[in-house]
């Protein structure tokens, strides 16, 4: 795989909502009201039930994963989690190339709404086979 | 000034807390990755064993992100004196949690995570974790001085090797 300082990644895109979030919330044990429930997620000051931090996290894995193949691995990431993640939103996980390595690359990546806005910004190295 | 006392800094490198898993299953990792896809399919190294065979693994692999201690857990040990004076949102819960005075900061948010991944986790895996206090810092930023403070999550599987070590930061002004 022949990767180059500003590749893009593919983008990782799912419309968020009820049935992502339970979904994540069944194998996280993570039923919080403010994930589950409008009424609470309005409560805390954020309009309604919004998504988890964590599931941001696995979409940018899943982005990687699904550019990198099977035996590509992903050595490290960090992300700040910036805004919250709305029903309905479109959430996609992107990511570009900052620095090759040998086989190890760099990269910045991050979560976006449908507008632009960045949710979960970061960076991540991997290790990608020749 | 600062607001890193003498306490907290000796509070660094602190053990609060051991949790182990019971052994990961094949079916744990098929849930997860189906779960963190929804509605697409995961990859077929995540749900298919004659699929994973042909990977660099070997067999299936839990997701990166897959979390072994949800829902019920073998054993859980914690080591914090004070769990039980935690109160809602009061950004001095670290300190208290420890015993020891906290800056009493106003407001906390989160300051994200960084992870970094070893050996991946196999079914059949025993995962421990284990939960330090890492290191203060602080710094002048737009809303006066923050303290950033780190919790460590250190993960091993059975034969004692790195999982994954996470870093949490909480930054308090």
């Amino acid at each position: 795989m022949n990767v180059n300082v500003g590749d893009v990644v593919p983008s990782f895109v799912r419309q968020t909502e009820f049935a992502n979030w339970n979904r994540y919330a069944a194998v996280n044990d993570e039923f919080v009201p403010i994930h589950m429930d409008d009424e609470a997620g309005a409560a805390a000051g954020n309009g309604g039930a919004f998504g988890m931090g964590n599931l941001q996290w696995a979409y940018l894995h899943n982005m990687l994963r699904d550019w990198m193949g099977p035996n590509g691995t992903i050595l490290t990431m960090e992300v700040q989690f910036r805004s919250i993640n709305h029903k309905n939103q479109i959430v996609s996980a992107k990511g570009v190339v900052t620095a090759v390595d040998g086989d190890v690359v760099t990269l910045d990546v991050w979560t976006e709404q449908q507008e632009g806005t960045k949710l979960a910004p970061g960076t991540a190295t991997v290790r990608i086979p020749a | 000034m600062s607001n890193i006392s003498e306490a907290m800094k000796a509070a660094v490198g602190t053990v609060t807390g051991r949790t182990v898993s019971y052994p990961v299953s094949e079916s744990d990792i098929r849930k997860w990755a189906l779960a963190v896809y929804y509605p697409g399919q995961p990859p077929a190294e995540f749900i298919d064993a004659a699929a994973a065979a042909k990977t660099i693994h070997g067999g299936i692999v839990a997701p990166e992100d897959f979390n072994p201690f949800a829902w019920i857990t073998a054993g859980h040990e914690k080591f914090i004196k004070n769990a039980g004076k935690l109160e809602n949102n009061n950004p001095d819960n670290p300190e208290i949690a420890l015993g020891i005075d906290g800056p009493g900061l106003k407001f906390q948010m989160n300051g994200g995570m960084v992870c970094e991944y070893g050996v991946r986790i196999k079914p059949g895996d025993v995962i421990t974790s284990e939960s330090s206090v890492g290191e203060y810092s602080e710094r002048e930023g737009r809303l006066g001085l923050m303290l950033f403070s780190r919790g460590i999550s250190t993960w091993t599987n059975q034969n004692g090797e790195l999982v994954k070590r996470t870093t949490g930061t909480l930054i308090r002004y």
